[in-house]
Parts: C-alpha cells; structure tokens; sequence
C-alpha cells in the first residue's frame, strides 16, 4: 500500500480535469438558457457517440495508412447484433456478444 | 426497459451494462497489478479519477514517466467527449436543482449517458433524479470494485481475454446504438442510418491521421452537423 507523489498528484489532477468535464456543462446549461441550433445540434450526440464508440472497436488504427478492421470484433459483433433485432433486449446483445468471442478466441479466429 | 423511472428501476435498467464494466474493470486491475500499482493507486483511480477506459491511458504514462502536464492534456482529450455528452443529458435535468445537477454530472459515464439516451424514448423524453443516480451509482460501484478485484488477482489470472469478457464493452455499445436506432422517434430510422453511416467513414479515414480519441470528437461533431443539414433537407 504505497503512493508516490506523482502518483497523488495524477489522481488529484486527473480527477479534477474528469469532474469538471462532466459537472460543468450540468452547471451551464441550469443557467444559460440554450439557442435552438445548440439544441438541434445535441439532438445528434447520441447516435453520433455511439457510433463513433463502435467504430472505435470495429476498426483497428494504422497511424499514416488507413485503417483496418478489427477482424474478430467485427465477426462477433453479427450475432450480438442479430440478438439486439430478435430481443432488442441489451442483456441479450451483451451475452450473445461475449459468448461469441469466448468461440472464436477458442477455434483462435479472427486473431 | 419500461417507462418508470423510480431509483429502484434505474437499478434494474443498468445492471445489462454492469458486464462491460466488470470485464474492463478486470482487466484494468490487472494492468494496474502488472504495472506495479498499488492497490491504494488504483482505488484512487477508479473512484476519485473515474475515467473508464482513460485509465488505461494514464497507467501507460505514469509507468512511461511521462510529464504529468502531458498526462493532464490527455485526460482532457479523452474526456473532451464528456462536455458533449453532458450539455446533451443536463436538458433533462433543467428543472431539478444545481445540487442535483451537479451530483449527477459528477458521476455520469459513457454508459450511463448512453442508457439514459434510450430510456427517455421510452418515456416521452423524461428522465429522473433518482432513476439516472442509480443507474449512475451502481455503475461506479461496480467499476471501482471490479478493478480491485482485478488487482487483487492480478496475478492468478492468465489471460482474461479468453473467455470473451473484453467483448463486453463493444457488444453493450452495439446493443445500445441499435436501440437507440429503432426508438428514436424524433430523428427517424433513415436519418439515423445516414447519419451513423458518416460517422463510421469519417472516423475511418480520421483515425490514420490522428489518435483514436481525437478522431471520435471530429466523427461526432461532424455527424452532428450533417445531421442538422440533412435535417433541414428533408
């Protein structure tokens, strides 16, 4: 059970920077009332980070090329998303999920 | 998912994401105990630092002795994300009060952002204090514990990755977008398909040009924007 200094100062700062990315736009917008096109704009995160979350499994990043698929994400990302159509229950998508890349990691496919 | 939104259902709405956070928690841990953390660090990390996935980033760095200014800005970086998704969820939360708001900004996640952008579908865009706070609170729960647990095994464990549990994190991410897909009344199927179809081939060609995470902010913000002119279009 040991803490260095740089490590304190890691989690204070770090800490600090992620609470006030998060608490600050809370604050914000309690206060300030928003223009319509900022609304319609945040109509779109979702969807938009989501997919963009996604992605971020999906495709494998080669800095200076293009990218690649992430081959094995993307062949246990199929029957995940066959669950979510027959189910649409996220529980099922999850277990699907895992259960899939728990065969392909076994036949070591997709690497 | 149904539309009550007491504390007791928030419980209940998050515990399919509760798997994404003890598979990562784990291996997090793990990475931790193997980079020669402590168990008091990684505490510290998963509940006062509690950044998912950035922790990954900033064991790296701390074990690399890289400046801590470098690893402030990417912290910053990676939870640059987080002002987006917070403007976006605090519209529901307008008319609580600054307490409220405040507290649930503290401990709001990817996830729980994600879950609340599918539950207010269901609920003809309401959202309460109480349901977001459990969902919240038990999602930082089970990632804090899960990650000591993580460290605590640390070295029993050979390879987590074999029995799936790294998926989790991804497969929640499908389950969610997909949801969110078919619930949307507002956007509509179509736009939303368009929209994330952008999204993907801008991070694509982003990724080669930048890191991972700055790509994701400039997929975002770009698909926000095509999003608003293909609405205006129609």
């Amino acid at each position: 059970m040991s803490i260095s200094a740089t490590e304190l100062w890691v989690i204070l700062g770090c800490g600090a920077i992620t609470v006030a990315s998060r608490v600050l736009p809370f604050a914000f917008v309690k206060q300030v009332s928003m223009p319509a096109w900022l609304i319609d704009f945040l109509t779109f995160v979702p969807i938009t980070i989501m997919t963009a979350l996604c992605c971020q499994s999906l495709f494998i990043a080669n800095p200076g090329h293009l990218a690649t698929l992430n081959v094995a994400n993307c062949l246990a990302a199929i029957p995940a998303t066959i669950a979510g159509i027959l189910t649409k229950s996220l529980l099922m998508v999850v277990v699907v999920g895992i259960m899939a890349m728990a065969v392909l990691r076994y036949f070591s496919i997709g690497g | 998912m149904g539309p009550s939104l007491t504390f007791r259902t928030g419980v209940r709405d998050v515990l399919p994401t509760v798997f994404g956070y003890i598979g990562v928690g784990l291996a997090f841990g793990i990475v931790a105990h193997t980079s020669h953390l402590s168990l008091l660090v990684v505490a510290g990390m998963s509940f006062i630092v509690y950044t998912g996935s950035a922790q990954f980033i900033i064991t790296s760095m701390l074990l690399l002795h890289d400046p801590l200014s470098a690893i402030f800005i990417s912290t910053f970086l990676v939870n640059s994300r987080m002002i987006l998704m917070s403007t976006s969820l605090a519209q529901y939360f307008r008319h609580e009060s600054l307490f409220k708001n405040l507290l649930i900004g503290t401990l709001v996640t990817d996830e729980t952002f994600a879950l609340a952008m599918n539950k207010q579908n269901k609920t003809s865009g309401k959202l309460s204090f109480a349901w977001q706070s459990a969902a919240n609170l038990v999602a930082y729960l089970v990632w804090g514990v899960a990650t000591i647990v993580g460290a605590l095994l640390g070295g029993m464990i050979a390879d987590p990755t074999r029995f799936g549990f790294d998926f989790a994190l991804t497969a929640m991410f499908i389950g969610l977008v997909y949801l969110q897909l078919i619930s949307d009344r507002r956007l509509g199927l179509s736009l939303q398909l368009m929209v994330m179809i952008f999204v993907a081939i801008i991070y694509y060609f982003m990724i080669g040009l930048m890191s991972q995470n700055f790509a994701l902010l400039v997929a975002t913000v770009a698909g926000c924007l095509f999003g608003m002119e293909m609405k205006k279009c129609r």
